[in-house]
Order: C-alpha cells, then sequence, then structure tokens
C-alpha cells in the first residue's frame, strides 16, 4: 500500500487528518444467526465459526461476530450472535460457509443456524449440511423457509437450508498513528468499542485491529505482500517513510461492510473515536491505506468522511 | 365492488352441484349477469349457475357461498387467488388441488377436503370428512404444500399419503389418521383413532396424549426439540385455538411405520 503527503489540512482535537482515502474492493458477503441454549454457547459457535478469518488472502473469508442477539430476535428465541462472512468470490463463501458450519456450528452443543438475510442469492446454509443425519435427517418446512433437522448426539441440530448472499464492501480502513506503542492500542480499543456498536460491518482482525500492515509485493518473488514499511515506525530511517518524527506506533483497523454506507458510517465512527482522543492522548494523525486508486472500486476519503467532524 | 354473492335458492334441494368453476380464475371480470348465464353441473346435467344461485356483486376477488348446504360440492377447486367465503356447510372435495386462494367455511366440509392441495389456506369451523388431504383415489400424493385448519373433528384417513403442508385439528380425528403419510405436518388437539401413522414414511404427526400407536412405531424419548417454536410459530395465522398453545418444545418421540422405512414422527406434545 501507499499513501499520499497530506495536500488539504484538517485537524481535529489536535489529531491531523490525512488528505487520503482507504481503497474498497467488491466482495460477496452473507450474514448468519447462531443461537444456543444461552450467550456463552452461541458465542462459542460464532467464534469458532469466525475463526481464522482475519485476510482472504490465506483465510478464505474475512468474517466476525456482528453482535449479540437477545432472545426475541432470534427465530428460535434462544440468546444467538449474527457473524458476518465475507469473501473475494461467491464460490468460495460457499464453500467456506459449509465447511465452517459444519466444522464449527454443527459440532458445537446446543446450536441452532439461521438464515440473517432473507434476500440475495440463495446459499447453502445447511442444505448439504443435512447428509451428516445419515437418512434420519427430517425436513420441516415453515412458511417459506426450509429447516432440517439433524440428530446429533446432543439431541438434534436444526439449521435453515438455505442463508442470503449479498454484493458487499470489503478492505474499508484507518491507520493511526501514535505517539506510543500504548496510545495507538488505546485509541484503536476506543474506536473498535465504539464501531461494535454499528449494524453491518465487522472488523476482522484479532480484537478488530492489525498491527502488520502489509504492501502489494515483496523484494522475495514467492510472497506476493510484505509489511508496509512506509508506516513501520523502527525503519522510519532507511524507508521512504510516511511516518513524522515522534511517531513510535501505528495501528490499522480493516472494515468489511454490507454495503459502501455501512464502511464509510464505520470508518466515521471510528476516525471519531481516536480523534476524541486526541493529540493529548498522543494520536498524532489518521491515515489510510490505499493502492493509487487503481484497483479498488470505492473509496473512503477521509476528509469527505470527517468533513462534518469538529 | 361488492362480493361475487351465490345465494343458493333451495337449500333443501338434493341434487349435488358441482360449483368447481366457480372460481376467481374463472370468474374475473364478468358481471354478475355473465356469471348467472354460465353452465354449471346439477345433478349431473349441465345447467346454469342463475338456476340454483342467485347471484350479486362483482368482485370475483372475493366470492361468498350464502346458504350453502353439503350438496355444493367441489368448492374452489383448483383456485389460484381471491378468497371464498362458504357461509354454511361444504360438499365434498372442498379446495381440491387448491393453489393458492384461501378458503373459509362457517360449517362442516364433506369428504377430500383439501385433496391434493398445493399452495393456500383452508378454514373450516365445523368438521371434515374422510379423506382430508388425501389424495384423490388412485394418486399417490396427497396434499403438498398450504394449510388446512379444522377447528372441529375430521374423519378417517386425514392427512393419507401427504406430502407437504400443515393441518391443523381442533377436534378429533377418525381412524387411519396420517396414514401413509410421506412428509409434512399434521396436528391433533383432540383423540386420534385408531391405527394412527400407519404406513407412515416421513413427516410429523403432533398430538397432546399417546394414540393407539401401531407396534410398529418405537419410542424414542422426551426430547426438546427446537423446530417446535418455530412451527408453532406457523400457527400464529390460523388463530385460536391453535395461536394461543403455550410454546413448548418438549415431546415424547416416536418413530414408524417402522414396517416401512420408520422415518416417520409421532410427537406426543403436552
Amino acid at each position: 500500500m501507499s499513501d499520499t503527503t497530506p495536500a488539504r489540512s484538517m485537524e481535529i482535537n489536535g489529531t491531523v487528518i490525512d488528505d487520503t482515502f482507504a481503497e474498497g474492493f467488491g466482495m460477496r458477503g452473507t450474514r448468519i444467526l447462531i443461537t444456543a441454549q444461552n450467550h456463552r454457547w452461541a458465542y462459542n459457535a460464532a467464534n469458532a465459526m469466525t475463526g481464522f478469518a482475519t485476510s482472504v488472502i490465506a483465510c478464505g473469508v474475512e468474517a466476525g461476530i456482528e453482535r449479540e442477539l437477545s432472545p426475541d430476535e432470534t427465530p428460535d428465541g434462544r440468546p444467538g450472535y449474527s457473524v458476518l462472512l465475507f469473501a473475494a468470490g461467491s464460490a468460495v463463501l460457499i464453500k467456506q460457509v459449509e465447511t465452517r458450519m459444519g466444522q464449527c456450528v454443527l459440532t458445537s452443543p446446543t446450536s441452532a443456524a439461521f438464515s440473517g438475510i432473507d434476500g440475495g442469492d440463495r446459499i447453502n446454509l445447511g442444505k448439504n449440511l443435512r447428509f451428516f443425519g445419515d437418512g434420519f435427517q427430517q425436513s420441516k418446512k415453515i412458511g417459506s423457509r426450509r429447516y432440517w433437522r439433524i440428530p446429533v448426539m446432543d439431541g438434534e441440530f436444526l439449521v435453515e437450508e438455505t442463508t442470503g448472499m449479498v454484493r458487499a464492501v470489503g478492505g474499508g480502513n484507518f491507520l493511526v498513528l501514535a505517539d506510543s506503542q500504548p496510545q495507538a492500542l488505546a485509541a484503536c480499543e476506543a474506536a473498535i468499542d465504539a464501531m461494535k456498536k454499528l449494524p453491518n460491518i465487522v472488523m476482522p482482525f484479532p480484537g478488530g485491529v492489525v498491527r502488520s500492515g502489509s504492501k502489494v509485493g515483496s523484494k522475495y518473488k514467492a510472497l506476493m505482500a510484505s509489511t508496509n514499511d512506509a508506516f513501520c515506525p523502527t525503519i522510519r530511517g532507511i524507508t521512504k517513510s510516511e511516518i513524522s518524527p515522534g511517531i513510535e506506533s501505528v495501528m490499522e483497523i480493516v472494515i468489511d461492510g454490507l454495503t459502501e454506507a455501512d464502511v464509510r458510517e464505520a470508518t466515521r465512527v471510528g476516525v471519531q473515536a481516536c480523534c476524541d482522543i486526541g493529540a493529548k492522548g498522543g494520536i498524532r494523525r489518521i491515515s489510510a491505506g490505499n493502492y493509487g486508486g487503481k484497483l479498488g472500486q470505492f473509496q473512503f476519503h477521509l476528509h469527505d468522511i470527517m468533513g462534518g467532524a469538529k | 365492488m361488492s362480493a361475487l354473492t351465490f345465494t343458493l335458492k333451495n337449500p333443501a334441494g338434493s341434487a349435488d352441484i358441482d360449483c368447481g368453476g366457480l372460481t376467481a380464475d374463472a370468474l374475473a371480470g364478468k358481471t354478475a349477469a355473465e356469471v348467472a348465464a354460465l353452465p354449471l353441473l346439477v345433478g349431473g346435467r349441465t345447467a346454469k349457475v342463475d338456476d340454483v344461485f342467485e347471484v350479486s356483486g362483482a368482485d370475483a376477488m372475493q366470492i361468498v357461498f350464502r346458504g350453502s348446504t353439503a350438496r355444493c360440492h367441489r368448492i374452489g377447486a383448483g383456485a389460484t387467488t381471491g378468497s371464498i367465503r362458504v357461509e354454511g356447510d361444504a360438499g365434498d372435495h372442498l379446495g381440491a388441488q387448491l393453489r393458492g386462494a384461501e378458503i373459509a367455511v362457517t360449517g362442516n366440509a364433506g369428504a377430500f377436503a383439501a385433496c391434493e392441495m398445493k399452495k393456500g389456506r383452508i378454514t373450516v369451523q365445523g368438521n371434515v370428512g374422510d379423506y382430508a388431504g388425501a389424495p384423490l383415489p388412485g394418486n399417490k400424493k396427497g396434499m403438498s404444500g398450504g394449510m388446512l385448519v379444522v377447528h372441529g373433528n375430521a374423519g378417517e384417513r386425514l392427512a393419507d399419503q401427504l406430502r407437504r403442508g400443515q393441518i391443523l385439528v381442533g377436534g378429533n380425528t377418525g381412524a387411519w389418521t396420517a396414514s401413509r403419510m410421506i412428509a409434512g405436518t399434521v396436528l391433533v388437539l383432540g383423540q386420534v383413532g385408531p391405527h394412527c401413522g400407519h404406513g407412515m414414511r416421513r413427516g410429523t404427526l403432533i398430538v397432546r396424549q399417546r394414540p393407539d400407536l401401531p407396534a410398529t412405531f418405537a419410542d424414542c424419548g422426551t426430547h426438546t426439540l427446537a423446530f417446535l417454536p418455530l412451527l408453532m410459530a406457523s400457527w400464529k395465522e390460523a388463530g385460536a385455538p391453535f395461536a394461543t398453545l403455550p410454546v413448548n418444545p418438549r415431546a415424547q418421540r416416536w418413530m414408524g411405520d417402522t414396517g416401512g422405512t420408520g422415518k416417520g414422527e409421532v410427537l406426543v406434545w403436552a
């Protein structure tokens, strides 16, 4: 990734907002509602389902828990979580949903899974998983929805046949440049806490934050991506660095959302949370990663997004 | 536009009337006079609609049979759209092969109600006769979608070879309930007659107390079944008493008929 030198100045609470943009890509996304006897076990299933799903580069999907669901928000009246999964293409998403459902949700005690998107293209949720039932599975069509009841050792695994897949947006991001590593992390934590209140988005990296932002390419031919040296503070003297003097640590928050507006709003809320800490809290700059605008369909310009902020 | 209304001229008459052609599909856009002049099978002979019915109104999307008796057969047969209200009783083959319309009967219905129904809803405030939701004689698949709601009792062979859809019965059912059932769901709140589930292949029969099951049904124990609350939620549109049952995911599960594939289930749901 490369970044441009700030051309226009914008400051919020002493934090400089770079005149740059995040570059987003079209993705395919889906939502799945996972319920269980209690939130603890719904979380275990949801957490496993969205594990090892930080980047499509090696994980197939980018995924995360969207939010906790109360019993009155779920189809079966039990506690649950909604999860969002995003992939670069529909074939990968379909395969990943199937394998993750089979290994992470089917296996999790007391779990059940339901479609989280009514419209869109229908992709398999339990349609093929039913064959685990070895002929003892039962179909139940209720209204327009078909469910599968698969006998398992703890009782019955109830799963809706399909869920909806929609066009989505991935790769939204912003970088937090701070005086120190603890300050960068504290700002990112505040941003994630604020962003988690928003619907239709996930921040797929651990805890929502990534410290190893990458650029395209490497000196090693076998690697397609390598460390984003322009934002690595410990080598700033020997690279074409984007880091201003005094900055010791940079962290990034990556955002995937169901729509461009969702990613945009998440960016605004996250950046604002960092700026609320501001220069007094060691947050010097907010920047963003892009590829010069040549690769992605979407551009999230920080100045446009934060234009109304004070 | 007022409902297209057929008022039976001679309720005491005995000639069977084939009302199968009196649906929104066939009558949309016709005036009352045009409808009145249409041919109608009465007692096996071709008569005209106004020989047996007084016709009024014009909105074929809302059809009313007023003063209807058990000799008014095939009401709503094959209808894809609109609503039909039967004030009184309906004869045999009520809503046979229904494909989307809604039918409500204030009285009783005869045999073969909802037979081979594919889509839509039929509500009968009184009783239905034998073979409700079953296939027509000689065919091998019964009702394959939609919902039949019977507030009274049902006769024998209810849901015979049911393929899909739901049948809710507030009262009792006769012998051979859910016989040869292929799939779908049947709920009986009252007593179920003998030999229920005979030859059942798949599907779900839900009852309130243990019925007289064939020896070829096996007890699978009492369990919490997550689909039951979802199923109950779909009964909300059926009105009381089905909509007001307390949500209960616990049921004793019997599976059979093991004389065949044995994948059907009878849930004794207290």
